[in-house]
């Protein structure tokens, strides 16, 4: 028996090594105060605005370490705090209503190292501080917005046709349509089989009356749109909040959780993801000249205006239509595969766009987005609300015929732009209302603490542990340290790798793989001292050890493996975060606890005659 | 490490009567006590604030309570500078606001203003999805394990397992409901990597029992099992003392927050060593283990070992 693994094993498991310690290491970097610089229109930054942002931080001293330009956006690293918010505080004045500045903490790994990928942990909120909101989608105010507009289509429809109804109303769950006369309910049944496909017919009738209720079918995409539709219109927000690397998610079918590192003031973040905004369609003034417009004399139908380029432009007083008469957006493309935006009207949307687009063929729309930006600031030492209106033009284009409740929007540059067109159009306005119905903010202090508190834990923990086997099982407990060692190695590369998400409870999970890693090893110790006092040569020994004690840790490892899984499936937050590296502890622990201490132990006493082992 | 051989199993009994009574108390006080659970699983609000010198805590109550805030527990949270506040649901009032609504309060006319180290608010509904959740993991994970070790072993084996661990999960829910300590999201996780580490432990005193039986090494099964423990209780006592080791450090230096959650795992540990020891191969052997179930399993490969 001698104890020796073949050369190409020995070399798989120091290349393993290598990657793991290489995609560990951009831990050790820490991080950079850096401002992050994105557009907050539709078009992203280009280099001249990289050069603007140079100039303006040039002349005012504070170049920073390094500006990136990536992927459309401006990051410059600081190698102090005070710095970063002197900067951003100067972007946000210079580049004000062009672009969004906001406060971020960017790894400072080599570039090396991020050529290949390797990249530091991604750290929870309760690590790096930041506040986490879980919204609840009011999905029966959704239900009955959309009956509402059904109801007041219905109408219309019906006046359209010449019917006189008696009443269209809701009744209970159904919407009940009251008529004069056989002929009329006739009629009328028509019209909702061909203009009303989303509607059901309920059985319950009585004498020339019809009842109708949103199908099944359709409620689920009220539902579904109502929460897409929030989602978009909380990122865009976010956007304006000036927060790096947010996350909104969908979590179950109605809630969407939103975490906005390093967001402190929880009462401006509440305030504007509840913010409204709105979109009006208006006619161009094309009679007039802007840049007289510009210098003061704005004529008297009209109103001044600046297009996202920050071209003025003149638009007649009237609106034609207001977004809350949008039902829906969505990007695609037009006859001659140009790309366009599809836009659908409710009835009174629809009427009053009939109505115009009969006398403006030819000439140019626009579309005007508005929000209301609530600012607190201290005037006289009193908390002052201002409700500021910030009103952008979008887009224009030429009107090509008439058109009403269904209409495209063309003139644009690039699918890219009709989507995110489209996505601007629905992001409007909230679908339904959104209430708060979990918050966890952690202060920076407190996730700065919550790193060092579980640093020194782990130091002490990893400390005691390493000791305590050093004592007990002499040099084969430094060959179970050296694999613990690399345990932890594989854990941290592999949690950087996969991008998870490192909380609290997860350096938890990390100190208790430590304490439990150790157990493979203690199981095949004790087998190996078991075999010698049986009387086995110390080479069998090593060999039985390792061999009998194999199944023993598969089986402890699975069912350890499948109470983290259930907690994976079933966590929420940081108490996912914490299965994930039991899950990953325990995995590599069989690796280096079996495989790796078991190339060291025949490194030391493989191949040769042993007189004793030291265990 | 050890050569001596201790009758465990003989002394079954006492091991039985003394986890009998414990597991009665523990149910006892679960059903009169009920468990102090955290914000995470009933709603509320909790806004954790530091000073930079030491808070009397009075003060903060009588300001809290001239503004309709009596109801919200004050209390030191690690020192006697850091400050934790508690508030229960309110109907009516919108309770997104109140910890913006308690921070204004208790800053008032303080020179050095309170930092705002943490603040968690769980809506109702939340509250229940989480308890309900956290329910429906303790349930399958005891499923998944009864299932695995049923397939590896034997049913009798595994219900055994399933016994010991119950106990574990009990006494440790009891200890928390007598002692008064918070239960919250994180002590949750703790109890469930408490199930897997007690079975780790169980499993592989299982594992020889299994391998004594093969090699007949005694006559009957007590004595075969009683070897087994024996032979692994070095092993078993050095592993619980490595996972020990790093509770403790979590517990003392690893912060408030995650005080609760290694204490559970310090009690799970220790209930969790003397379980696997004393509890699950008894259970076993009251259930009517023998060698025959072993044998028969490995003749036919591995099928369920469904009697």
């Amino acid at each position: 028996m001698q104890n020796h693994f073949p050369l190409w094993k020995n070399i798989l498991i120091l290349i393993t090594f290598i990657v793991c310690l290489i995609y560990s290491i951009p831990n050790l970097f820490g991080d950079d105060p850096s401002v992050q610089i994105t557009s907050s229109g539709a078009i992203p930054l280009e280099q001249k605005q990289v050069d603007d942002v140079k100039n303006i931080l040039a002349a005012s001293g504070l170049p920073g370490k390094a500006l990136e330009f990536n992927k459309g956006q401006i990051l410059i690293r600081y190698t102090n705090t005070p710095d970063q918010l002197k900067a951003a505080d100067l972007l946000r004045d210079k580049l004000a209503k062009q672009a969004t500045v906001a406060l971020n903490l960017a790894p400072a790994t080599p570039a090396w190292l991020n050529a290949i990928g390797a990249n530091p942990m991604y750290l929870g909120l309760d690590l790096r501080g930041g506040v986490h909101f879980l919204l609840e989608v009011d999905m029966n105010a959704a239900l009955k917005q959309a009956e509402e507009r059904y109801l007041g289509d219905l109408k219309i429809a019906l006046r359209e046709a010449k019917i006189h109804y008696l009443s269209v109303a809701k009744e209970g769950e159904a919407i009940k349509i009251k008529l004069n006369n056989e002929a009329e309910t006739e009629t009328t049944l028509n019209i909702l089989a061909k203009d009303f496909r989303n509607l059901k017919q309920l059985d319950q009738r009585g004498e020339n009356e019809i009842y109708v209720a949103i199908s099944e079918a359709d409620q689920r995409e009220i539902k579904k749109f109502a929460i897409s539709q929030n989602m978009t219109t909380l990122r865009n927000r976010v956007n304006e909040l000036g927060v790096a690397e947010p996350i909104i998610q969908q979590q179950g079918d109605s809630r969407i959780v939103v975490q906005l590192p390093g967001v402190q003031d929880t009462a401006k973040a509440k305030e504007i993801l509840g913010k409204t905004a709105s979109l009006e369609y208006r006619l161009v003034d094309t009679e007039h000249d802007v840049q007289k417009a510009v210098a003061g004399q704005v004529p008297v139908n009209s109103r001044l205006y600046y297009e996202k380029n920050g071209q003025p432009i003149l638009l007649d007083r009237r609106v034609i239509v207001t977004g809350d008469q949008i039902v829906d957006a969505a990007s695609g493309v037009d006859q001659d595969g140009r790309p366009s935006v599809n836009i659908t009207l409710n009835g009174v949307g629809a009427g009053k766009m009939a109505k115009t687009t009969q006398v403006s063929v030819g000439k140019p729309m626009a579309v005007v987005f508005i929000e209301y930006v609530n600012e607190t600031s201290i005037e006289n030492g009193q908390k002052v609300n201002h409700k500021d209106k910030v009103e952008k033009v979008i887009s224009v284009a030429t009107i090509q015929s008439v058109f009403s409740k269904r209409f495209q929007t063309t003139g644009l540059d690039s699918p890219q732009e009709a989507r995110n067109l489209a996505l601007l159009l629905r992001a409007g306005a909230l679908a339904a209302p959104v209430d708060i119905v979990e918050e966890r903010t952690v202060g920076p202090s407190l996730g700065q603490d919550n790193i060092d508190k579980g640093m020194l834990s782990f130091v002490v923990g990893f400390g005691l542990v390493v000791l305590l086997m050093l004592v007990v099982y002499k040099l084969c407990g430094l060959v179970a340290n050296l694999a613990l060692a690399y345990n932890v190695v594989i854990v941290v590369a592999i949690l950087s790798m996969l991008q998870a998400t490192l909380t609290l409870p997860g350096i938890a999970g990390i100190i208790l793989t430590v304490g439990m890693s150790v157990d493979a090893n203690v199981l095949i110790f004790e087998r190996i001292r078991e075999e010698l006092r049986n009387g086995n040569s110390i080479q069998e020994s090593i060999f039985l050890g390792y061999d009998k004690a194999f199944g023993t840790i598969l089986d402890s490892h699975v069912t350890n493996l499948v109470v983290a899984i259930v907690l994976f499936a079933y966590g929420t937050g940081p108490v996912k975060g914490f299965a994930v590296t039991l899950i990953i502890g325990i995995l590599s622990s069989m690796f280096t606890a079996i495989t790796c201490s078991r190339m060291m132990i025949n490194w030391i006493y493989g191949n040769r005659d042993v007189e004793k082992l030291s265990i | 490490m050890l050569n001596k051989s201790i009758n465990f199993i003989g002394n079954r009994k006492y091991a039985l009567i003394f986890s009998g009574l414990l597991s009665f108390m523990s149910l006892v006080s679960l059903g009169v006590n009920g468990l102090h659970l955290g914000i995470d699983f009933t709603g509320g609000s909790l806004i954790q604030v530091g000073y930079k010198e030491s808070v009397d805590l009075n003060e903060l109550r009588k300001s809290l309570a001239a503004d309709n805030l009596g109801d919200a527990t004050v209390q030191h949270f690690g020192s006697t500078k850091d400050v934790l506040i508690r508030l229960k649901l309110r109907e009516g009032v919108s309770s997104k606001d109140l910890s913006t609504k308690v921070l204004e309060v208790i800053n008032r006319g303080r020179a050095e203003p309170a930092e705002l180290h943490r603040v968690e608010f769980v809506g109702p509904q939340v509250g229940e999805d989480l308890a309900q959740d956290g329910f429906l993991a303790l349930l399958y994970s005891c499923f998944g394990i009864l299932v695995y070790v049923a397939w590896r072993f034997e049913w009798k084996f595994s219900t055994g397992a399933i016994i010991a661990t119950v106990h574990d999960v009990i006494v440790t829910l009891g200890l928390f409901s007598a002692m008064s300590i918070e239960f919250d999201l994180t002590v949750l996780a703790a109890i469930l990597a408490l199930i897997g580490y007690s079975l780790n432990d169980t499993i592989v005193i299982y594992d020889r029992i299994r391998e004594n039986f093969l090699l007949s090494v005694a006559d009957t099964t007590e004595e075969v099992m009683n070897i087994a423990v024996n032979e692994t209780l070095s092993r078993t006592i050095m592993t619980s003392l490595t996972v020990f080791l790093v509770l403790l450090s979590l517990f003392f230096l690893g912060g408030e927050v995650i005080h609760n959650f290694a204490l559970a795992l310090l009690f799970g540990v220790v209930f969790g060593t003397y379980s696997s020891i004393f509890i699950a191969s008894p259970a076993a052997l009251m259930l009517g283990i023998c060698r025959q179930d072993l044998l028969v399993q490995i003749k036919e490969g591995y099928d369920d070992g469904m009697p």
